[in-house]
């Protein structure tokens, strides 16, 4: 971050990460189907962890995205994901949740529906954020301007690497 | 001179000036040195091209001198000098084309030791005065930074007798200079200058200005550069010059702060560096002006960075800055500018820490933690201004993540105090906080939220750790919580925690922890829980199962000090015995984990005379008697059996012999290994306690039918003879040696006959060159080959096993008959049924053991021992690959995979190149064991591809695609990890794979197991980012 530029919120609310899940023995057990669940999403999102544009830190420290608001149901292939942004007015609300929709289709089997949307009440213009989000052309036309992909990759650019 | 002397000196010049003939330099110097004729002649036969009307000749003629006298000016008088000095100084008013061979000579006559006085002075006057420097070409330049460097180091006091008009040539001659390697001279001159105290007079801003200009450094050298300098060394160069006077600092302040505000973050990184040398050198008057500025910079960079290098640097020169100011005597009249500095981070800081759940609240303690460590008078400063309002802070806040963030910003004031303390006769500084730092962490060991309590540990530590600062009565009720947190905790990090708190408190107050913790965990541990067949019962036992499990580690934690360790081991050794007689019901799993904490103890005990009589005196002897009565009663006896003869008890009493015999008292140990031998070779038991053995003990013998229990005990023996440092000798070896070779063949019980073979090749490997050795391993070895071929399957292995050990023992000594075996081992490969076993064996023989045969051990171990195999065999085996049949094929390739796994990356790279195409092949060998060891030996080489596999990359690419979908996940997951890393490879050699890869990957994204999906997800989400704009 430059000197200079100051920021739109420089003092945001820091949340503890949930940490590492644990690894279980049926895990690693061969013979065990695991189904897909909230928390595989939920690291999918964090692990590789999507970062806040605006901040070196990620959507989880910022509670942009809780656990509690992602629902997944492996048998009727359907991700469900709310997500907060951290002020009611943030301008990058329609980018974070292009990123999540983006990292999810990359990483989910095609059989799954996605629905990324805001946390209702916590976003001026939710109505047509949540539209945005949910426009299959939409979203299809916003990856192929090439500086709006650029943004949303460097969002998804993992961590430490 | 002779006639023919001064005929050959006229050719000469006249072949050097006219006919242009370089060589002829070298030959007139060789005939100065010679004698042949002098430096006057020379000049006197120079005469007329000297004098000649043509520019260029006059160039020529002056070349040509001073090309001599760079190769003879060690042999010139003082006189000569004068004489060349004056006709040079003369000649730098000359025609241009002159000047570069009229500096070429300066240059060599600077280096004359007889330089007379007053001539430097005078030769730098005229060489400021008639050179224009930057008009000059590169080498020219080049040639007067060194004059001035090579004058600057031997006429240091004439120069500084020039005063600052030597300064002000300086800076005239290197203003604008613009190439790399003269800047270094000129730097180098300017750090003389600075650094040696030459007179700046009022040219001082000139000089920081002519170095400053190039602040900060910007230069990466042109790929290949011959001439190696690299930015770094500019970068410390220029440093040293800007840093180097406080006189400076009026000028460098301003330009940091500027400088700070750069976008670039190597930029940001330069500056803070700088400022932190520079302030080292400064007073408090030479920063006062500057103060508030320097801080806002500072704290913006600690606030807003993205780096934590950035953010390193910033601390970093925050305290050196608050030490500089720390320094600084104060006069009566002048205000104290640390506290009004403090004063001011306080303010911009303070605030903050009372919002613990802020983004902030990091950057502002880390900045004053900075500022706090720099001196004690600034800690006392700071901590009193925090402290007291962190405390009450955490008294008031309810929401367990703020008070674990107040407790971890508490506790790096403590660190950041501790580590400006040296004296350590002064009170500390928090102890004035002493009170209310421990209610406060007593409180937060009290706590439910685990993540709370594991903080609050590790603050008691940094608290114990300030020396004179907690009273013994704190001390004590920290053990009391302590204790009671090992015997009530079941969450598994926080009683990690607790652990490693009481390990850290028990090396500096042995005490509490030997009369309070010892005794009420030795209490609880051999309480039993009631015997009920209801479920409670079930769950009862196992959390009483969970507390020994703690308290065994928690023995083993604080035995650190000698006076521990004597009370804690006993406690150890009544688990093992009464475990054994069954006076109280200890699972084998708790046995065990005595042993390993015995273990721990023998690591990390100091070796002191009293720790290596109680491993060597009191708890060897103990294990081994303990050992033997249960061995002795496993015989026939139904009914109940003595845990102690189980393999998984008797593997962790090995440690605890090995590591007591390898690392405490030499002279003990051996004794040890004496008493031992004689116990397995003659069944001497006199120096076991509880005696009433019986007198016919022959545990190396044959026993009679199946019987193991006494057989097995030979691992303990291993333990003890195969660890000893190498100057102590095993007596009795040669028999000692004969039987572990007969048992290992003849006894068919795994356990025994398996550390049999490794008592022998731990033997052999530190046995003394010679022909007893020899005569030994090839009798032994004839003896293996015979019983190879035995009828019986289980002779065969049991040979094998004793030949792959021996084979280990020698290869790590490159002992000359190791090839012998290797030759055996590599035929065996072929072998219907003990093929797989030998591919097998590969990993045995290139891998470390953990229990003999490593350098824990003072085995023989040569470097690159793996190296020297590999490149010895794997010829043999390429070519064995190629003559075997189909179905013995895999068997190559596993022993290959094998071996060049276990190879240092360095090696494996080069190696790689005649290897590749047998281990792709290997790739697709239906093995999975070969995939898998394959798959790892190819991951770290793809993670920094060789050339050779990049034109591989369609085959990589494939066989990688087609694991993906293999039965075993570990092959899923680390083929999906390959397949990962290809995807930094290059980006035009990867590209063209991508849409390929994708579809590929969208495969495992479904697959049945977490671990692969998650795999698959990463290496897919990289291929997108392959390629597409913001991706790499």
């Amino acid at each position: 971050m430059s000197g200079g530029t100051s920021l739109e919120n420089a003092n945001p609310v820091i949340f503890e990460r949930s940490g590492e899940r644990l690894l279980t023995a049926t895990d690693e057990d061969e013979d065990v189907h695991d189904p897909i669940d909230d928390r595989e999403i939920f690291d999918i999102l964090f692990l590789t962890s999507i970062n806040d544009p605006e901040h070196p830190l990620s959507l989880e420290e910022l509670n942009v995205v809780e656990q509690v608001r992602v629902k997944v149901n492996d048998a009727e292939s359907t991700v469900g994901i709310e997500f907060t942004p951290t002020i009611p007015h943030c301008s990058m609300a329609t980018l974070i949740g292009l990123s999540i929709k983006v990292k999810l289709l990359r990483s989910l089997p095609d059989r799954f529906k996605i629905d990324v949307h805001i946390t209702p009440g916590s976003h001026a213009s939710e109505e047509a954020v949540n539209k945005q989000l949910a426009d299959k052309e939409r979203v299809a036309a916003a990856l192929e301007n090439s500086s709006l992909l650029e943004v949303v990759n460097q969002c998804l650019t993992t961590r430490g690497i | 001179m002779m006639a023919a002397d001064s005929t050959l000196l006229l050719s000469l010049v006249e072949e050097f000036v006219s006919g242009l003939q370089d060589s002829k330099a070298k030959d007139t110097a060789t005939g100065v040195k010679d004698g042949k004729f002098t430096v006057l002649q020379l000049v006197e036969a120079l005469g007329p091209s000297l004098t000649s009307s043509q520019s260029h000749t006059r160039a020529r003629g002056v070349q040509l001198l001073s090309e001599v006298l760079q190769e003879c000016y060690g042999i010139l008088t003082e006189t000569e000098v004068e004489v060349l000095i004056a006709f040079y100084e003369n000649r730098l008013k000359d025609h241009y084309v002159i000047t570069p061979a009229v500096l070429q000579g300066l240059g060599a006559l600077t280096k004359c030791t007889v330089l007379p006085p007053g001539s430097a002075v005078s030769m730098l006057r005229s060489l400021f005065q008639d050179v224009h420097v930057q008009s000059l070409m590169l080498t020219e330049r080049a040639c007067v930074y060194k004059m001035l460097i090579d004058l600057t180091a031997t006429r240091e006091a004439e120069l500084k007798g020039l005063g600052a008009d030597f300064v002000f040539g300086f800076v005239q001659s290197m203003d604008g200079e613009r190439d790399p390697r003269n800047l270094l001279l000129a730097f180098q001159i300017a750090k003389n200058i600075v650094l040696r105290g030459y007179d700046l007079g009022k040219f001082a801003e000139e000089l920081f200005e002519v170095t400053s200009c190039y602040f900060p450094i910007d230069f990466s050298p042109p790929p290949n550069d011959p001439h190696g300098i690299t930015k770094e060394e500019l970068i410390q160069m220029l440093r040293d010059v800007l840093t180097g006077t406080p006189r400076f600092a009026e000028f460098l302040l301003p330009l940091i702060i500027e400088k700070l505000d750069s976008d670039v973050p190597s930029s940001k990184l330069d500056s803070l560096q700088t400022l932190t040398a520079a302030v080292s050198q400064y007073e408090h008057k030479d920063l006062a002006e500057f103060l508030e500025g320097l801080w806002a910079s500072l704290r913006r960079e600690v606030f807003q960075t993205a780096s934590e290098k950035i953010e390193s640097a910033g601390l970093a020169a925050l305290t050196a800055l608050t030490s500089c100011l720390s320094r600084s005597v104060l006069n009566s009249d002048s205000e104290d500018s640390l506290s009004t500095f403090l004063d001011l981070v306080l303010k911009d800081c303070k605030h903050h820490l009372s919002e613990p759940d802020l983004k902030l609240v990091w950057p502002s303690a880390k900045l004053l933690q900075a500022a706090c460590s720099a001196s004690d008078r600034a800690s006392h400063i700071i901590t009193a201004a925090v402290m007291p309002s962190l405390i009450e802070q955490y008294n008031s806040r309810a929401q367990c993540s703020h008070r674990r963030t107040l407790l971890e910003v508490v506790q790096r004031f403590i660190l950041s105090v501790k580590t400006c303390r040296s004296s350590d006769n002064e009170e500390s500084v928090l102890l004035a906080f002493r009170p209310s730092l421990c209610s406060m962490v007593f409180s937060a060991l009290t706590e439910t939220n685990a993540s709370l309590q594991i903080t609050a540990n590790s603050v008691l530590t940094s608290l114990a750790q300030q020396r004179g600062l907690l009273l013994d009565s704190d001390i004590e009720l920290a053990v009391d919580h302590l204790t009671r947190l090992v015997l009530t905790e079941d969450d598994a990090e926080v009683s990690l925690a607790v652990v490693e708190c009481a390990g850290a408190l028990a090396a500096l107050h042995p005490e509490a922890f030997i009369t309070k913790l010892i005794p009420r965990l030795k209490k609880e541990m051999f309480s039993e829980p009631m015997d009920h067949d209801n479920e409670r019962a079930v769950s009862e036992r196992r959390s009483h199962h969970a507390v020994r499990q703690r308290c065994l580690s928690a023995l083993a934690a604080v035995s650190t000090q000698p006076s521990v360790v004597q009370e804690s081991t006993p406690v150890l050794l009544e688990v093992l015995s009464s475990a054994h007689t069954g006076s109280v019901g200890f699972s084998v799993e708790e046995v065990v984990l005595a042993c390993r904490s015995l273990q721990r103890i023998a690591e990390q005990v100091q070796d002191t005379e009293e720790t290596g009589r109680c491993f060597h005196d009191i708890i060897i002897p103990r294990l081994l008697s303990l050992a033997l009565q249960a061995a002795l009663q496993g015989e026939g006896s139904p009914g109940r059996r003595s845990p102690l003869v189980e393999e998984a008890v008797l593997s962790a009493m090995v440690p605890v012999i090995s590591t007591s015999c390898s690392r405490l008292q030499p002279t003990l140990a051996g004794q040890t290994a004496s008493r031992a031998v004689s116990l397995f070779l003659h069944g001497d038991v006199s120096f076991l306690p509880d005696n009433s053995f019986p007198s016919h003990i022959q545990l190396l013998k044959k026993q009679q039918g199946d019987s193991w229990s006494q057989s097995q005990m030979v691992c303990l023996l291993m333990g003890c003879v195969c660890s000893l440092p190498r100057s102590v000798e095993v007596p009795q070896i040669e028999e000692l040696l004969s039987e572990l070779e007969e048992m290992s063949c003849a006894c068919s019980h795994p356990l025994s006959y398996t550390s049999a073979a490794k008592c022998f090749a731990g033997l052999v490997n530190k046995r003394p060159q010679g022909d007893s050795l020899d005569s030994q391993i090839q009798s032994s070895v004839k003896r293996v080959c015979r019983e190879l071929d035995s009828a019986s399957a289980s002779v065969r292995t049991q040979a094998f096993t004793f030949m792959i050990w021996v084979a280990k023992a020698l290869l790590l000594r490159y002992h000359p008959l190791f090839t012998t075996l290797t030759d055996k081992l590599f035929s065996l490969l072929d072998n219907a049924d003990l093929g797989p076993m030998a591919a097998d064996g590969f990993t045995l023989l290139m891998s470390d053991s953990s229990d003999i045969l490593n350098r824990g051990c003072h085995a023989d171990i040569r470097i690159m021992y793996r190296q020297r195999f590999f490149s010895e065999n794997s010829d043999k085996l390429v070519r064995g690959f190629n003559a075997a049949p189909q179905e013995k094929k895999p068997n190559y390739l596993k022993a290959l995979s094998n071996i060049v796994n276990t190879l240092p990356k360095q090696v494996q790279v080069t190696e790689l190149p005649k290897l590749l195409s047998l281990l792709l092949e290997a790739l697709s060998c239906p093995d999975q064991g070969v995939q898998l060891s394959t798959l790892s030996c190819l991951q770290p080489v793809i993670m920094d591809p060789p050339p050779v596999l990049v034109q591989q990359l369609e085959a990589l690419v494939s066989r990688l695609l087609a694991l993906t979908s293999s039965p075993a996940m570990n092959v899923r997951i680390t083929s999906l990890r390959c397949i990962h890393a290809v995807s930094r490879f290059p980006e035009h050699e990867v590209l063209p794979f991508r849409a390929r890869v994708l579809r590929a990957l969208a495969r495992p994204l479904d697959d049945r197991k977490r671990l692969v999906r998650s795999e698959a997800v990463k290496a897919r989400g990289q291929w997108f980012l392959l390629g597409s704009p913001g991706g790499s």
